[in-house]
Formats: structure tokens, sequence, C-alpha cells
């Protein structure tokens, strides 16, 4: 907290506006006026996206689960489901991830480790065996190797006879994001954005409720990007694939109802809220007034938020509870439309079961006892955030206006300055931590002596991961070889030819063809990402 | 994320580093390790695999002759292990929430 020579203290909050000590009308008229609000389910939507809100239907709870292999996450999806989880959120392992077979040298050591492992479409059967995927929502956290494992999923979709006109889910295949944080790329950024392409195209035509891409800014904010910038980054990156779709002759209604968001929470509580609010209501104008969208469901900025592993500490770490529960109330006041809420383990290991199932009662709790579903938006109107509503909507354009000045966001991605930036802040932001600028409960104030009890980690089998192994190697020795050859060459021959790529791809996986030989299959044509190394 | 915090920490402390980017194997640190004829070798591992990748880097450590760098881990280890990579020859392990003072400090105080 910075502080004036003398009287009160100066608040800035992280997106640096200054707060005041207490607002009233004049401030909402000054910081742009309360007109521009609007009704809920209506544009430009800053209350929240449909009239009624969580009143006609609670937000989808969908926990972050995956593990191991194919058969020990189906056990846990039907655990989740059974405590009354209404959506899977899957996590894969990072051979699957970066689109290497479990048996690959780099896998070593990795098979299981941080999420599910999946070769070929075998595994996705077992993994939602006895699961209805026309009832249950699946999200697919996947992004180098979306594509494939979005594959994989209509393949399983169409073996079980589902109308693929009706089949829902969402694929995070945000690829941008991962040139900036998280790090799963596979290909250069050209092709990436190309691969979103036909995945979205794909989906417009053929899968039409399914949302292809869930833009994250939630990892751009994890890298060190400040909420602002978090928004303006992800806003700017969603904008990087509708222009990429548009040039290959979609109408923006074909598809901007499908793409869909996710944001992180953790910091100051009304800044989070305003953020959220500001955000849908800068989305619904610039898929309007920029991309001359009519239909309202185009405009809505639909997201997934509740998480914030940045602000969850492996001291004291029950504490991470009580966070929790806060990000969930703010995604609540923020009208989001799925919460997967962070674990209190999440700072050092994948959830366990308890941890999970704490974190779906959290959100029971505010649904079943705190009455956050029974009436819309319940912060409208108030001064304080309608003001910061206003102000953090001016500092998002103004973001955005500048990346825009400066050649783009692309081409900011692919030279390395966005991850520079946002690396640099995130080392600056730990000083102010380990300096006590920042304060941070049970880290730099409120610490205890007394020795810390070992924390419980996910054991990761190694007998499991070796009959991984031995199972892909099973499959490849039963499959029709001479088809996958063919559904490869074909895969590879799209890609050369600058077809849409996801007909060969569902084809290859249909026949059981794994991840490690479709993505070896693009990168023949595509070629690797050199990361850039710049401080 | 934390790897590239650290690099910025030692380059403040006036140390020359080479980072080499994520998502490398131990072949490939050890090559640079060699070629670079670097002090330390530091190693960030958030997956969980340090265990497994420590004991194969420990033999790349031998093959390359590279035994005599000082040799450090971070990343999400948790305290439990520290005791199975010291034994593996890793001379310190600084986890997640390790203050950046205590690497620079352990580094001056050891590089040999």
């Amino acid at each position: 907290m910075n502080r004036k020579q003398e009287g009160a203290p100066v608040v800035i909050n992280e997106s640096g506006i200054e707060i005041k000590p207490v607002y009233d009308a004049a401030d909402v008229a000054l910081s742009g006026g309360a007109e521009r609000v609007g009704d809920p389910g209506e544009f430009p939507f800053t209350r929240g996206i449909h009239r009624q809100m969580y009143r006609k239907r609670p937000w989808t709870m969908r926990q972050y689960a995956g593990f191991g292999t194919p058969r020990e996450t189906n056990e846990r999806f039907h655990y989740l489901i059974e405590q009354g989880q209404t959506g899977l959120n899957v996590a894969f392992d990072l051979p699957t991830q970066v689109g290497l077979d479990s048996d690959a040298a780099m896998a070593e050591g990795e098979v299981g480790r941080v999420g599910m492992a999946v070769d070929t479409l075998e595994d996705f059967e077992i993994a939602f065996d006895g699961i209805d995927l026309e009832k249950i929502t699946v999200s697919l956290t996947i992004n180098g190797a979306a594509a494939v494992l979005m594959a994989m999923y209509f393949a399983l979709a169409e073996k079980r006879g589902y109308d693929l006109e009706k089949l829902r889910g969402t694929a995070q295949n945000d690829i941008l994001k991962e040139f900036v944080g998280r790090g799963t790329w596979i290909f250069p950024v050209e092709p990436s954005i190309r691969l979103v392409g036909d995945t979205i195209i794909h989906c417009a035509e053929h899968v039409p409720r399914y949302s292809p891409v869930s833009v994250c800014g939630y990892h751009i904010r994890e890298s060190g990007a400040d909420p602002v910038q978090e928004m303006a980054y992800g806003f700017c990156i969603a904008q990087a694939y509708i222009d990429h779709v548009l040039e290959r002759g979609l109408d923006i209604d074909e598809f901007a109802s499908r793409l869909s968001f996710n944001f992180d929470i953790h910091g100051n509580f009304f800044e989070q809220i305003s953020k959220f609010r500001a955000g849908r209501r800068l989305w619904a104008h610039i898929i309007r007034d920029t991309y001359g969208a009519r239909k309202p469901q185009s405009m809505w900025l639909r997201m997934i938020a509740g998480g914030g592993g940045g602000g969850l500490t492996i001291e004291q770490p029950e504490n991470n509870i009580v966070r929790g529960a806060y990000y969930a109330l703010i995604s609540a006041l923020s009208g989001t439309q799925t919460m997967a809420l962070c674990s209190f383990d999440e700072a050092y290991t994948i959830p366990s079961a308890r941890a999970a199932r704490t974190s779906l009662r959290t959100m029971q709790i505010l649904i079943e006892e705190m009455g956050l579903c029974d009436t819309v938006d319940p912060l409208g109107g108030s001064y304080y955030v309608e003001t910061l509503t206003n102000e953090m909507e001016e500092r998002i354009k103004s973001v955005m206006a500048a990346v825009s000045e400066e050649g783009g966001i692309v081409r900011a991605i692919a030279e390395g300055n966005i991850q520079s930036a946002v690396s640099r802040q995130a080392y600056e932001h730990l000083r102010k931590i380990e300096s006590g600028d920042v304060r941070k409960v049970g880290v730099n104030c409120y610490q205890i002596d007394e020795d810390q009890p070992d924390i419980e980690f996910h054991p990761v089998k190694e007998e499991e991961c070796r009959a991984k192994i031995a199972g892909l190697e099973k499959v490849r020795a039963e499959r029709d070889n001479a088809r996958v050859t063919d559904a490869l060459r074909a895969v590879r021959d799209a890609a050369r030819a600058g077809d849409n790529v996801m007909p060969a791809i569902i084809a290859a996986v249909t026949a059981y063809a794994t991840v490690g030989e479709i993505t070896d299959c693009l990168v023949e044509v595509y070629g690797r990402f050199p990361e850039p190394i710049r401080f | 994320m934390g790897a590239k915090i650290v690099v910025r920490a030692l380059m403040d402390a006036g140390f020359e580093v080479i980072y080499t980017g994520i998502r490398k194997s131990g072949e490939e640190i050890a090559a640079v390790a060699c070629e670079e004829d670097v002090d330390v070798v530091g190693l960030s591992i958030l997956s969980g695999s340090h265990i497994p990748f420590c004991r194969r880097f420990r033999e790349l450590r031998q093959e390359r002759q590279i035994e005599d760098k000082l040799w450090l881990v971070g990343g999400n280890i948790p305290r439990q292990d520290e005791t199975a990579l010291r034994q593996l020859g890793v001379d310190a392990v600084f986890p997640v929430g390790s203050p950046l003072r205590s690497i620079v400090d352990f580094i001056k105080r050891s590089a040999r």
C-alpha cells in the first residue's frame, strides 16, 4: 500500500485504480454513468447474460479431475458425479498435452502424473464408461493436442450413437495463451491458430452446440498479468481466433456464440467482480460493434471462473479452504456460468478426493444455504461496484488499444513480448511479497513456527503406468494397421493441402491411431514452435 | 514461471544465466551444462516427476563428467522427497515458496 506524505492512506488496487474511502452517485456518473448497465439478459449484459440467471439454474459445478490411467480417472468421475457435480473437467498428463504417447522417451516419469494419460480412443472409452455424455457435459483441458482429443471425443460420441447436432461440451483449445503461460504448445504460432480455426469451423458445421474454444485469461493472470491485462489479453486472443475464422469465410453469428472464456479469481474481492461485469459489457460491444453480430447469443461472454491457484499458498494449506470459499462467492456474485474451484491442496498436488469434495461442498453451501441463487447480480447498483466496473472497462480498452498499436497480439506473442512483460511483473510481485509490501497471510504475516505436517500427495503407481504402456502396445498390435497408415497419410495430406484437418483426424482416431502418431504427422507439415528466450 | 523468476533474481544478483527454456530432456540440459562449462545446474520440476528425472540425471552427470557442478532442484517438491533427492546427489532443494535470497545466498556460498 502506498502512503501519502500526510493524511489518509492511499489505496490502489492491483489494476492501478485508486480506491476512494466512500463512493456515491456522483462517482458513478463521472466514471461513465449508470445508464450503460442495462438489465440482466439484455445488451450489453453487464448484469448477466440471462434474465433469470441462477434462479433458473445454478452454475455448473465442474471440478478439475484426472490422474493416472483412464480407469482410475473414471472412478473419480463417478465419485464426483455421485457427490453432486454437474459437469466434468478433464485433466490430462503432460505427455498427452504435448502430443506424446505414453511410451515416448520424453514421457518417462510423466505418465499419469498431472492428469490422465491418453493414447488412443480406447482410453476415452474407458474414461467415460458409464457416464451419459448427453446429460453430463465434459470440458477437455487440452490445448496443443486439442484437435486430436476433440476428435476422440466426437468419435466416442459417434460410436455411442449420440446425435452430434445436440452434443454439448467444451475444449480449452486456446493455444495462444499457452505461448504466454502454461507452455504446452507444439506447433509454431501461425499453424497453431489455423488448427484452432479448423476446430471452430468443424464444430460450426457438424457439432454446433459444442464449445470448441475456451479463451483463457486465467493462465495469463497466473503468469503475472494484473486483472485488467488478464481480460485485455484474453479478448485480444479471442479476436485473433475470430479474425482468422472470418477470413476463412464464416459469418460471425455462425460461431461466436460457441466461444467461451476461462478467467482467474484471486486478489481483491471487488476488483474481480467489477472485472467480470466490465468484461461482459465490453465483449458484447466488441462483438456487436466491431463484428456486426446480430444474434444476442454471439455477444454473450460465457465463462468458467472460480479457480485462482496463484492465490493459494503452500503455507498453512487449510487457509486455502477459506480462500476457495471467497473465490466461489466472487464467482457467484459475478454471474459465472460454470465454476471450477481451486482445491485447498492445489498449491502442491492434483486434488485429493477429499479436497475436491470440499470444493464441491463450498459451492453447494452457496447454493443451498446462502441464497446466492435467489436474485440476479445482487451487487448491481452499488456505487462502488458500478464505478469500478466503468473504470475497469476503460482500462481494459486502453490495454487492448496498446496491443493493437504495437502490431497486435499474435506478433507480440510470437516475438515473446507479452511473455517477457508478464514474467517481469511476476518477479516484481514476488519481490513485493518477500519485502512485505504485498501482504499474504501465512506467508509474510501471521506465520506459524511449528512444523507443518506432511501433506497428502496423490501417489503415482508405477505398475499402473507400465500397464498403460502395455495396453498401448496391445492396441497397436490388434488394430488394423493398414487402415491406420492410410488414415495418417490422409491427416498429413490434409494439413499439407491447407484443408480442414478435423475430418481426417477423426477418421484416424476412429482407427485407433495414437495421439503421438497424429501429432507427428502434423509436426511434419507444421514444424515445432521455437521458444523465444527473452528477459 | 518460477524458473523465469529465479533467472531474474540470479541475473539481478550478478550471475550469468543460461536459461534453456521449458520441456528439456535431461540429455539436453546435461549437454548445455557440459558445453558451456557452467558452475551450477538448476532444474525446475513442477509435475511431480522429480525423483525419476533426477535418478536419470545422476547417470547423465556421470556420463558427461559434470559431477563437480553444483546441482540444485526447485519447483513443486514435497518436503518428504528432499532426502531422496539429496541421496541422489542434489546439493540443495528449493521448493515452491523458497525465498529468492536463499537461492542466491546458497550459490554464493557453495559454488565451486
